[in-house]
């Protein structure tokens, strides 16, 4: 019962949230609805009693990435009467998109209730473990049967995160850089010169 | 809860589980907003002292009704919602901030089995809840439309996203030696932990520093002194809650003391022993658990109104230097040291 409504709630909650992303006529409001449609399937996962997605997933996605979004898209002087000229040119492209992601679900469905899904191990059998907790179980998988996969996955990202700053760094040679160290090591004697000068006469520094 | 509400009225499990779950939120909510009015009391009280002021002193004995002579002030002045604002968002930003911050504390163990959710991810739900936290200021600040709480919104994003980084590492070195994400597991793992008599993961030297660091983190991370750049009052003027007035602006001062209580609370319950006695003898066991932990979030909480009455405020790139070239690596450094530590002793055996 409880189950139910959560998940009739969830659900509409994401389809509403989704459309009013592609609706908005204000990026930042898109921004804030793809927000609430991440949150809602998040809410989803944890009625799969896969906890540990739906955490990574708010942590991730929502925390993180959508942040950023939101950051990008704020800052962005939109100028809305153009970006919603090319409207009937680029039609026929999202439609074609539109279809495949429609051939891919009907796909995936079918698959699923064709009983020909072979997750897990190599023999079909499901990966869960008995006793372990959801997180227990998706680390244990992770670090034994996909390290390498997991590895690769992380040096790729290394690699895209050093490229992305390789290319937008530039060398500016106007800038004073601190260090920080020499000012926290600085004392009093460094800086200060106690002097007495005659009257009439400056003081050399 | 929910089983006592069965045998007792004789209700179905789904009616049991559902008026339990209120009666627990109300349970924590409630005394949750008084604590934060004396509590706001308490810092000025406080901070007073550190400047040799009186501090409150008019409203109740020793002033200390001063938080409710506030609260009703606040309650009966005109909401002004600017003409140029969003309104719709400019309205829901301070709901959000005050909403995140008593979510977060649905996974805090009161006493031992006294949480409100006992599931297994609860510190990625902390982590995943309080990422949720910038929302409230950018929204606020963005919506505004007003320059200086959209620099303060930028200052706050880009605040948060820099310490939560290494606060998850530092999150990784105490779920690695308490073998959980569940808090209460991570509590009940701290008994004894240190020459099996001290509660508490601080007085372990591989835990120290990263407590230390927590502390740091949680500062810049609910935004308080010195790290309060987003509402710097010399430079941005009251930063995100410029333009809000009257419960809005209420919603916002409630949500920031809610964190901070939030972040005293994490401190104890992930470093000292939560709701556990600070030794482990049996007569120090007579005092409620819920004593020990409410005692030490008021030990952090002093902690927090002392360094806000004696430290300057941060610049902001001193800030950003602290937080990624600072925190980051040493956090990483000891998420190694303390893995390898606990693989060479075979803790995971």
């Amino acid at each position: 019962m409880i189950e139910v409504i959560a998940f009739y709630l969830f659900a509409g909650l994401a389809i509403v949230a989704g459309l009013n992303t592609i609706l908005a006529r204000n990026p930042v409001h898109s921004v804030l609805w793809l927000i609430l449609a991440f949150f809602n399937a998040a809410g989803l996962m944890v009625l799969l009693q896969a906890e540990f997605i739906a955490m990574l997933l708010v942590i991730v996605y929502v925390g993180a990435v959508a942040v950023l979004f939101l950051f990008v898209v704020m800052m962005l002087d939109i100028d809305f009467a153009t970006l919603r000229a090319g409207f009937i040119r680029n039609f026929p492209l999202g439609l074609g998109i539109a279809l495949v992601l429609l051939a891919e679900l009907v796909m995936g469905v079918g698959a699923y209730h064709a009983g020909g899904l072979q997750l897990g191990v190599a023999d079909g059998h499901g990966a869960a473990i008995a006793g372990a907790s959801n997180t227990a179980a998706v680390g244990a998988l992770l670090y034994s049967r996909y390290l390498f996969l997991f590895e690769a996955a992380g040096f790729v990202l290394l690699v895209a995160m050093i490229g992305a700053i390789v290319l937008t760094h530039r060398e500016r040679g106007d800038v004073r850089s601190q260090n920080i160290s020499r000012q926290v090591a600085r004392r009093p004697d460094d800086a200060i010169v106690n002097v007495q000068p005659e009257v009439g006469k400056g003081v050399q520094l | 809860m929910t089983a006592f509400f069965q045998s007792v009225f004789g209700w179905s499990y789904e009616l049991a589980w559902f008026l339990s779950t209120i009666a627990g939120i109300l349970l924590i909510a409630l005394p949750l907003m008084l604590g934060v009015a004396m509590i706001i009391y308490v810092d000025r009280k406080i901070w007073a002292a550190m400047a040799l002021r009186r501090g409150p002193n008019v409203v109740g004995p020793l002033g200390i009704l001063q938080s409710f002579a506030d609260g009703l002030k606040v309650f009966l002045q005109e909401t002004i919602v600017p003409t140029a604002a969003n309104k719709s968002i400019f309205v829901i930003g301070p709901i959000v901030t005050f909403t995140v911050t008593l979510l977060a504390w649905a996974v805090i163990p009161f006493n031992s089995g006294a949480i409100l959710a006992d599931i297994n991810v609860g510190l990625l739900y902390v982590l995943a809840i309080s990422s949720l936290g910038v929302y409230g200021t950018i929204m606020a600040g963005w919506a505004s439309n007003s320059k200086y709480p959209f620099f303060s919104a930028m200052r706050a994003s880009a605040q948060m996203i820099s310490y939560e980084v290494s606060i998850g590492f530092i999150l990784i070195c105490v779920v690695l030696w308490a073998g959980s994400f569940n808090l209460g597991t991570i509590v009940e793992a701290q008994r004894g932990h240190v020459f099996g008599i001290i509660n508490g993961f601080v007085a372990n030297p591989l835990l120290f520093p990263m407590w230390v660091m927590f502390l740091i983190s949680g500062m810049a991370e609910t935004q308080r002194a010195p790290f309060d750049l987003t509402e710097a009052e010399s430079e941005l003027v009251a930063g995100y809650q410029t333009e809000y007035s009257s419960m809005a602006f209420a919603l916002f001062w409630l949500g920031e003391y809610g964190n901070v209580l939030l972040m005293c609370a994490l401190n104890a319950t992930l470093f000292w022993g939560g709701y556990l006695p600070p030794l482990d003898i049996p007569v120090l066991y007579l005092v409620p658990g819920v004593v020990w932990l409410l005692l030490k979030i008021f030990f952090f909480f002093f902690i927090f109104s002392w360094v806000k009455a004696t430290v300057p405020r941060y610049r902001y790139d001193q800030l950003m230097r602290l937080g990624w070239k600072v925190f980051l690596p040493v956090s990483l450094l000891f998420v190694v040291l303390v893995s390898g530590y606990l693989m060479y002793t075979g803790h995971f055996a």
